[in-house]
């Protein structure tokens, strides 16, 4: 059961300090209480002004380049900031980013979740537990690992795949392509997925082990199949829980640096094809660009990683919504 | 910033075969002292400085040298926040940046740039059955801007007269990162094949067509492992991954092939164009010498010429002196890279010897 | 009728219904892969096709008997088995791809020299050298950025769950927690350069590149430890003030401990993410290539930062000396692991509700 009617707070304000206090004022609080919630609170608004300082820094170092910029930041494909006069914008970057993010989200969520059922409803609980450590293992491995692996071994086998994929599905418009594979946008996106996959995995499993045992034996005993009592009682307690899993895994696909820069072949372009080498993303062009960029090259830099930043502020509005209006419908069993 | 514990005896620290020199003493063209340098910038120079470095402190046990490559942009912008005592770079102060960095050498003091890695700049090719290849610089412009497509084009094969080149296609590569590689070659081409290379010269790749891959390495691997590659790069990752490379045109249409002699003579012909100390250089690329190979690169040290921090001038002159001297150039070329001609060589260790 | 021996009795708890046995099911298993390995060998002899039709072909034959045999919704539990294992397969291969790459190409310079020295003095082309330096360095600053952000993350998630869980400030504060897990490393790294290092004057160090990862770890571990303190039920928090415990005592005696093992697997997360991080601490810890143990002073080493820059030369004996930093890294990360979970063993509290 989540924290339904009766919440943590509620109790804490009916909750007596000893026991067989019935007068009718309301009791304090003790001072340990209140030094703790203090201490809770104060936690809690550092990371909010933490929070605050990093966007006035991106915003104060932004600034002065988006002045500079000759042309329209938003609309703009091409990345040229230290030139006279200087001509970028973050078009082409932009949509990569959520391209790729949502193409590896795609392609991993039901891997990761369907890995995840298996893990926690039909293996036995020891070999279930050992199997998902073995599964986090992949989060143990570096991104900049993950970009050299990419790099090496997994750009030239994505090459028959993607010739595969042309030649059979080319009918598709996003898989037509004139032949050359490798560095691609779908290329990275497996690698994304690869990537986000233990995270989701993760936290599916735990949330999924939590799934009261009443409820599933309620839904076995009403004569439902296995499939249909996880569909009923795992998948649908845990669907929030799942969802929050995404999120972080989509933010994590959005701010991956190092791995997508190895492996992207990094143009300035907008194309629908992702088997075409190409494709670029806001963090991959900081990684690429950074180093040898001049002040207005990093100010660009630092502005589009404020888009991103706004990005990651609207998916994460977005996802908060979708999870409440399923929690206004849900009716809370206990 | 430096921490005594970075000179403690560390038994990690324990690599140098033998440590010929104690701290203080002077071997042959170097003159010891002792301290902390930090540098930073362009990866280019990268293999250079870890061979002065370790030159440098086996001979001086008391001296190190910590230079972090991470790009010429990042280099300069350090050294003039003042995070580290030199930079690496592959192109000289702008103006715009110049006013911030002489401010950072002090009031009335200037910063300089000084030459002193200098290499070759490679163009690699992949095609089975080639072994040796020339490209006029009008066709390298084609090839890299995607106007050609294949490798039996009759103008590569105009320029390859008796060698029999297969029907397969071209797949250039290009960084997608910033880099100083990309600026001289581009720089190159807009010189010596003008009308064919109208995308000017930048330090981001300008030019439609090609792969991108981040860092030389990255070129290196999308050249090796596709057949049809071509890319360009600095010659040591070459000759390091067994990469035949081309004779490359110059503006008058000679092909040359890529020896360090020829490098060498390129680079006696350039033209210093900076004063008081300054030695910036600019490129002879319409020379007309079939002995002269033209897709050259050199990477600049750039220091205060005064107003460098008294602990730190003594180990700033002694290393750079090192590095600037006939023994430090000469360790060069089994690094890959091009010792500055003698004419050059002598400007600038005299600006070395006149730093305060 | 005399029943052979392919359907059985009660399974499932559907009283009556006619079920495979596991003798018909690894049967049906068997006889799939048999055909289309003969369908293979007599065609395309193609292994990369045989090994994606043939799960294809069992799922099939499975799901396709079952229907027959017991009936449209357990054929459909049957399918949805066979895909949930498909998943997990699907996500153990390219784990076995990278670990197995790692450590082809690690062992190479996996030596006792590897780990007992630094570059000091070492030339990129030199076949010698080690990474002690940048292990110190890496374990020193995920040190310092865990002891920093674990216990400021797990007083954040404590508020969020048990004092703000309804208040709009808490809401804010957890839609800050969101944002900041999208913050790109990168971003991370460029603040603390400008902030830290150099508006501060405090100058490339191992703490900067700490910060830096803080900045990254806090909202991992704060979402983590909110999910699992969030799953503690609330007949514990209920009946631990009923026994006239106070809320903090609550909080730190009974949900803290009811949740730690997937509070440790959280923070496990997000250390196993920071220790590979490298765009972070490439800004703020510059380098070193000899030992520095004092991480407040001077610049350091750090693990991932040597892996990205030895790989990124020419030389074949950085690229070893990449590689074999890689391989390290991922042992460190994964002993760090285990020896967490191990530790969560000890301390389970059961949760069933």
């Amino acid at each position: 059961m989540t924290g339904g009617a009766l919440g943590p707070t509620s109790l804490a304000e009916d909750a007596a300090p000893g026991a067989g206090s019935s007068s009718g004022t309301r009791p304090k609080t003790s001072r340990s209480d209140r030094l703790f919630r203090r201490l809770s609170v104060g936690s809690a608004s550092l990371v909010w002004i933490l929070l605050v300082a990093i966007a006035l820094f991106l915003l104060q170092q932004a600034l002065p380049a988006i002045h500079a910029d000759s042309v329209n930041f938003l609309t703009t494909k091409q990345w040229l900031p230290d030139n006279q006069p200087p001509v970028f914008g973050i078009a082409a970057l932009l949509y990569g980013t959520l391209f790729t993010a949502t193409l590896s989200l795609v392609i991993a969520v039901p891997v990761a979740v369907s890995g995840a059922v298996w893990l926690t409803q039909y293996a036995p609980r020891s070999l279930g537990r050992m199997l998902g450590y073995v599964v986090d293992l992949l989060a143990a491995v570096p991104s900049v690992v993950f970009g050299l692996w990419g790099l090496i071994y997994l750009v030239p086998r994505m090459v028959p795949v993607s010739a595969w994929l042309s030649t059979y599905f080319g009918w598709i418009p996003i898989f037509r392509s004139d032949g050359i594979y490798g560095k691609s946008i779908f290329t990275a996106s497996v690698l994304l997925a690869i990537m986000i996959l233990p995270l989701i995995g993760a936290v599916s499993r735990e949330v999924f082990l939590t799934v009261p045992q009443d409820h599933r034996e309620a839904a076995l005993a009403l004569g439902s199949t296995k499939w249909e009592m996880i569909r009923l009682t795992v998948l649908s307690y845990g669907r929030s829980g799942v969802i929050s899993a995404c999120v972080l895994g989509f933010g994590r696909a959005l701010g991956e640096t190092i791995a997508v820069a190895l492996v992207l072949s990094a143009n300035y372009e907008i194309s629908w094809h992702i088997l075409t080498p190409g494709g670029n993303t806001i963090a991959a062009n900081i990684a690429n660009t950074f180093g040898e960029a001049g002040p207005v090259g990093r100010g660009a830099l630092i502005a589009s990683g404020l888009v991103l930043f706004i990005i990651t502020l609207v998916v994460n509005f977005g996802a908060r919504a979708i999870i409440a209006r399923r929690k206004d419908f849900q009716v809370s069993a206990s | 910033m430096a921490v005594p514990l970075v000179l403690s005896a560390c038994s990690a620290d324990n690599n140098a075969a033998n440590s010929a020199g104690a701290s203080g003493s002077s071997t042959g063209a170097i003159t010891c002292a002792s301290g902390t340098l930090n540098a930073s910038g362009s990866t280019a120079q990268a293999n250079a400085m870890s061979a002065w470095t370790k030159a440098y402190q086996t001979a001086c046990t008391g001296a190190s040298i910590n230079y972090a490559g991470g790009g010429s942009g990042a280099g300069v912008a350090q050294f003039i926040s003042n995070s580290v005592d030199f930079a690496g770079s592959d192109f000289p102060l702008s103006a715009a940046q110049a006013p911030d960095a002489n401010k950072r050498c002090g009031s009335g003091n200037t910063a300089i740039n000084l030459p002193m890695v200098s290499g070759a700049i490679a163009v690699g090719y992949n095609v089975p059955g080639v072994t040796s290849l020339k490209l006029a610089a009008a066709t390298i412009a084609k090839i890299f801007s995607g106007k050609i497509t294949m490798w039996n084009d009759p103008a590569i094969m105009t320029d390859n007269a008796g060698v029999s080149l297969p029907s397969l296609g071209i797949q250039s590569f290009h960084r997608s990162d910033g880099s100083g590689t990309t600026y001289n070659f581009t720089n190159y081409l807009q010189n010596d094949a003008p009308t064919d290379w109208t995308y000017g010269h930048n330090k981001v790749w300008p030019a439609p067509g090609g792969q991108g891959a981040k860092g030389t390495a990255s070129v290196v691997q999308g050249v090796k492992s596709t057949p049809g590659g071509i890319g360009y790069m600095e010659l040591s990752y070459a000759t390091q991954n067994n990469i035949a490379y081309a004779q490359v045109g110059n503006a008058h249409g000679q092909l040359v092939p890529l020896t360090q002699a020829n490098a060498v003579t390129f680079l006696s012909k350039a033209t210093t164009s900076g004063s008081g100390g300054d030695l910036t250089l600019t490129f002879p690329y319409q020379v007309a010498d079939p002995n002269a190979y033209p897709a050259m690169l050199v990477t600049y040290e750039i220091v205060c010429k005064s107003g460098n921090t008294a602990t730190t001038l003594p180990l700033l002159k002694g290393f750079l002196g090192y590095t600037s001297s006939t023994t430090g150039q000469g360790i060069l070329s089994t690094n890959g890279y091009v010792p500055l001609p003698a004419n050059l060589q002598t400007q600038v260790s005299g600006a070395v010897a006149g730093l305060s | 009728m005399s029943a052979p021996p392919l359907t059985a009795e009660a399974d499932l708890g559907s009283l009556g219904h006619r079920t495979l046995s596991s003798a018909a099911i690894a049967l049906i298993c068997a006889g799939s892969v048999g055909v289309v390995a003969v369908l293979f060998a007599l065609t395309s002899h193609s292994v990369a096709g045989f090994v994606i039709v043939t799960p294809v072909a069992v799922v099939a034959a499975l799901v396709a008997m079952s229907w027959v045999v017991e009936g449209g919704r357990s054929a459909r539990s049957r399918l949805a088995e066979s895909l949930a294992l498909l998943g997990l397969v699907l996500a153990i291969v390219p784990l076995l791809a990278v670990l197995g790459f790692t450590l082809v190409n690690g062992l190479k310079r996996f030596d006792s020299t590897f780990l007992t020295h630094s570059m000091r003095n070492v030339a990129d082309s030199d076949p010698g050298g080690g990474a002690y330096h940048a292990i110190v360095g890496t374990l020193e600053q995920v040190l310092i950025a865990t002891v920093i952000s674990v216990p400021l993350g797990l007083m954040v998630s404590i508020y969020l769950v048990e004092y703000g869980s309804r208040s709009r400030y808490g809401r804010l504060i957890s839609t800050t927690v969101d944002v900041m897990t999208g913050l790109p490393s990168i971003i991370a790294g460029l603040f603390i350069l400008s902030f830290w290092v150099l508006a501060l004057h405090q100058g490339f160090s191992g703490l900067a590149g700490a910060l830096a990862l803080t900045v990254l770890m806090i909202p991992v571990v704060i979402r983590t430890t909110e999910e699992m303190l969030r799953l503690v039920p609330n007949a514990l928090r209920e009946g631990s003030l009923a026994l006239g415990a106070r809320q903090w005592r609550t909080i730190v005696s009974v949900v803290i401990p009811a949740a730690l093992p997937g509070i440790t697997t959280g923070v496990m997360l997000a250390v196993a993410r920071v220790m590979g991080e490298t765009a972070p601490v490439l800004l703020t810890v510059f380098g070193n290539p000899a030992v520095n143990m004092n991480p407040f002073s001077g610049p350091q080493e750090s693990l991932p930062l040597y892996i990205f820059s030895q790989a990124q030369l020419p030389n074949d004996t950085a690229v070893a000396r990449a590689w074999s930093g890689a391989l390290t890294l991922i042992i460190l990360v994964i002993a760090l692991t285990v020896a967490a979970r191990l530790l969560t063993r000890r301390w389970h509290v059961p949760t069933g509700g």
